[in-house]
């Protein structure tokens, strides 16, 4: 008996053992340049619009590859969080997904530093994309010379959302933007003195940071607000202090309970009378679209004033990894999501807008339509809240000292910060 | 020496593989943190040995002593909070109330839901907006005629995380009270007989009898307590996210880890587990002693 009992414990010994040791080394195969049997595609599009854009997207990539297989790897959650871990982990043990979505520009800093994504500029090439894309765009992607992504999407950052019957009721035209940030401010008080209780909407830290972003844009121009971004403009100089002001006036007309809300509460507050303005990214029109709300009548949308004929992008965009086991598979993929027909399905059900300046408006609702025109002829400038302008590490610090202002109301604070985060983001 | 073996042999070989798996991914795993913290492992680089200096750069960075600050508001409310209602409710229920078992299920029962369920829920009610927007906690002031105390809860700039306990006390002191509960029924009725018969009063009775007999619980419910609340992150996650105003070491590891600054989080971590083990270590000391006493 004791015998048999110590067997088996010997043996349960051995086998935890043993699966210890496997599981650790099933990427032997490394990368072939042309396997195209299939494809990985690493997302965080589980659920909702984004889960219907990505299948649209598939369907179009089934015909127009059929010997490609498609392999979802799909990290539900946390705005793409929960996916960037599991992402970094993957990556970090060489074991990479074919294609891993992330968005286009600084946010894909980190990987570029540390070899693990391709350059793609001869696929660009190849593919003819550098006459699809606009120039603005390409400039936004290109980091020493050399492109690393293929946007998916075009989204607007820079969108002010309009509650039409209580600026009515204030006696301001809804359909006019005010001309800069201190026409808006005026038009706020005017609504204040109407019995609107909180003109501006806000929600949690990151969509103050958006709305920071937009005074920033307005203030400093769009070459002034890029600047930032690469250190030709300084955070200590005397424009932030004046965006930080501005900033804090038109917080004294906001919610002050938006911290832990999602950007949808404060979007709902436009829809339902309680707040005049919100700004918010383009994908806020499927929260008007949901709530049966008619765009040019109950509610409409200008670029946030101070910011016209500037187009504060930001997009989803696909990679090639080092070492991507089905390279060719990949760039079947990357082809599909750069062709006419791959960005017309996907943004057709995304709600955002094509990359591509050769798409036909006419198959787009209306609000994509003034979208897809400005972004053809505006200034295109990198959003900092959506990982377009900066790093990661840079954009929690900003965020962070976001989140302490709001709380503290400290400009002296909040700029040292601003300096500060700049300094580290571009590693001085 | 072979009997010897045969005795304790077979049991060690049975307990082995938990002693390797625990070894390996519990004792391994914080030396691997440890020696990430020491390096300046930013991304998905290879990393550069920095020693000591991700810890000095915490510990003089104005937001990691903001959510130090905030951990320890935290902490103090929900420890003192947890302990008084659990002493109460202990106390009322062994004075004796009818329907024992309905009230200890009751208070019991929020411990059986997490965090994040019960978090969803205390976002509502912890909503700061006031007047017509007044949702959750402000609103039930609002319609029983205590507007006035309407506030900002966790939106409150330094005494915000004093709110976010609250969710915390209404989980545990259920927990509290089962651990107090269990210290009063552990005292024998003679005892307390005895000291009536030698008249004492009722305060008496309490303070020289009760209170010393109930000190060990409380001191493992407050190292219990104690414990969680340093490690608070679940909650804090589903009531506001990670947003400044409530951020405790706990989410701000999490921001560095998503930010791809591997050295500071493991940094964060460390400090994490320095300051558990100063909860934990002398109560394990205590207990060993009390144990050794005991077994003489």
């Amino acid at each position: 008996m004791r015998k048999a009992l110590a067997a088996v414990a010997g043996l349960a010994v051995a086998g935890l053992a043993l699966a210890g040791c496997a599981g650790s080394n099933d990427n032997g195969d490394k990368g072939d340049a042309n396997d195209a049997s299939q494809v990985e595609v690493f997302t965080w599009w589980a659920s909702g619009s984004e889960k219907a854009g990505l299948d649209a997207l598939v369907k179009v990539f089934d015909q127009q590859f059929p010997d490609t297989k498609f392999v979802n790897a799909a990290v539900a959650g946390g705005a793409g969080s929960n996916a960037k871990n599991a992402l970094a982990s993957r990556l970090k043990a060489n074991n990479p997904p074919d294609s891993f979505q992330a968005h286009a520009g600084a946010e894909l800093t980190d990987y570029i530093e540390a070899e693990k994504i391709e350059d793609l500029s001869d696929f660009y090439k190849e593919n003819g994309l550098t006459d699809v894309f606009p120039s603005t765009l390409l400039d936004r992607l290109t980091v020493d010379g050399k492109i690393y992504s293929v946007p998916s999407n075009i989204h607007r950052a820079n969108v002010t959302w309009v509650n039409t019957d209580l600026l009515t009721k204030a006696g301001i035209d809804p359909k006019v933007a005010p001309a800069d940030l201190d026409a808006w401010l005026a038009d706020m008080q005017k609504l204040k003195d109407n019995g609107v209780e909180t003109p501006l909407s806000v929600a949690t830290d990151w969509t103050q940071v958006q709305l920071f972003e937009n005074v920033l844009l307005s203030v400093l121009g769009a070459d002034g607000y890029q600047g930032l971004w690469d250190g030709t403009t300084k955070f200590d100089s005397t424009e932030v202090t004046t965006a930080i002001d501005y900033y804090s006036q038109l917080l004294s007309f906001a919610n002050t309970d938006g911290t832990g809300q999602d950007w949808p509460v404060a979007t709902d507050m436009v829809i339902d009378g309680t707040a005049a303005y919100n700004v918010m990214g383009d994908w806020a029109l499927a929260e008007f679209d949901a709530k049966n709300m008619t765009y040019g009548k109950e509610f409409t949308t200008w670029p946030t004033p101070g910011t016209d004929g500037t187009f504060d992008f930001l997009a989803d965009s696909f990679t090639l990894p080092v070492g991507a086991p089905h390279a060719a598979g990949a760039k079947n993929w990357l082809k599909t999501i750069s062709s006419a027909d791959g960005q017309k399905a996907f943004n057709l059900a995304k709600g955002s807008i094509p990359a591509r300046t050769d798409a036909d408006p006419a198959d787009y609702p209306e609000y994509q339509q003034g979208a897809m025109a400005s972004f053809a002829k505006d200034t295109v400038v990198s959003s900092l809240a959506h990982g377009a302008a900066v790093k990661v590490s840079w954009l929690n610090d900003i965020t962070s000292a976001i989140g302490q202002f709001v709380s503290t109301k400290d400009a002296g604070t909040f700029q040292s910060a601003l300096v500060d985060a700049q300094t580290k983001g571009l590693g001085q | 020496m072979r009997k010897g073996i045969r005795n304790w042999g077979p049991p060690l070989l049975l307990i082995s593989p938990t002693i390797v798996l625990v070894g390996i991914f519990v004792y391994v795993l914080i030396g691997v943190n440890i020696s990430t913290a020491m390096t300046k492992d930013s991304a998905l680089t290879a990393s550069e040995f920095v020693g000591l200096q991700n810890f000095t750069d915490l510990l003089t960075e104005p937001r990691f002593l903001h959510s130090l600050a905030n951990l320890g508001i935290f902490t103090v409310f929900f420890m003192v909070g947890t302990m008084l209602f659990g002493f109460i409710w202990a106390w009322m229920l062994d004075k004796g109330v009818t329907a024992e078992g309905a009230f200890r299920s009751i208070y019991l029962f929020p411990m059986a839901v997490s965090f994040v369920a019960s978090g969803v829920v205390w976002r509502w009610l912890l909503s700061s907006a006031q007047g017509d927007r007044a949702s959750g906690l402000n609103r039930l002031l609002q319609s029983i005629g205590l507007g006035s105390l309407q506030n900002d809860w966790y939106n409150a700039p330094y005494w915000g995380m004093a709110a976010m306990a609250m969710p915390a006390i209404w989980q545990l002191a259920g927990y509290v009270m089962a651990l107090f509960l269990s210290g009063f029924r552990g005292i024998p009725e003679e005892l307390r007989e005895a000291a009536r018969m030698d008249g004492a009063s009722e305060w008496k009775l309490y303070r020289h009898v009760i209170f010393p007999q109930l000190s060990p619980v409380a001191l493992s419910a407050l190292v219990i307590v104690a414990h969680m609340s340093l490690k608070v992150f679940d909650l804090i996650m589903a009531v506001t996210g990670s947003v400044y105003i409530t951020e405790v070491p706990a989410t701000y590891m999490w921001v560095a880890l998503t930010g791809a600054e591997y050295g500071k989080a493991s940094a964060i971590a460390t400090i994490l587990l320095l300051l558990v083990c100063i909860f934990i270590v002398p109560y394990l000391i205590y207990t060993a002693r009390a144990e050794r006493k005991a077994r003489r």
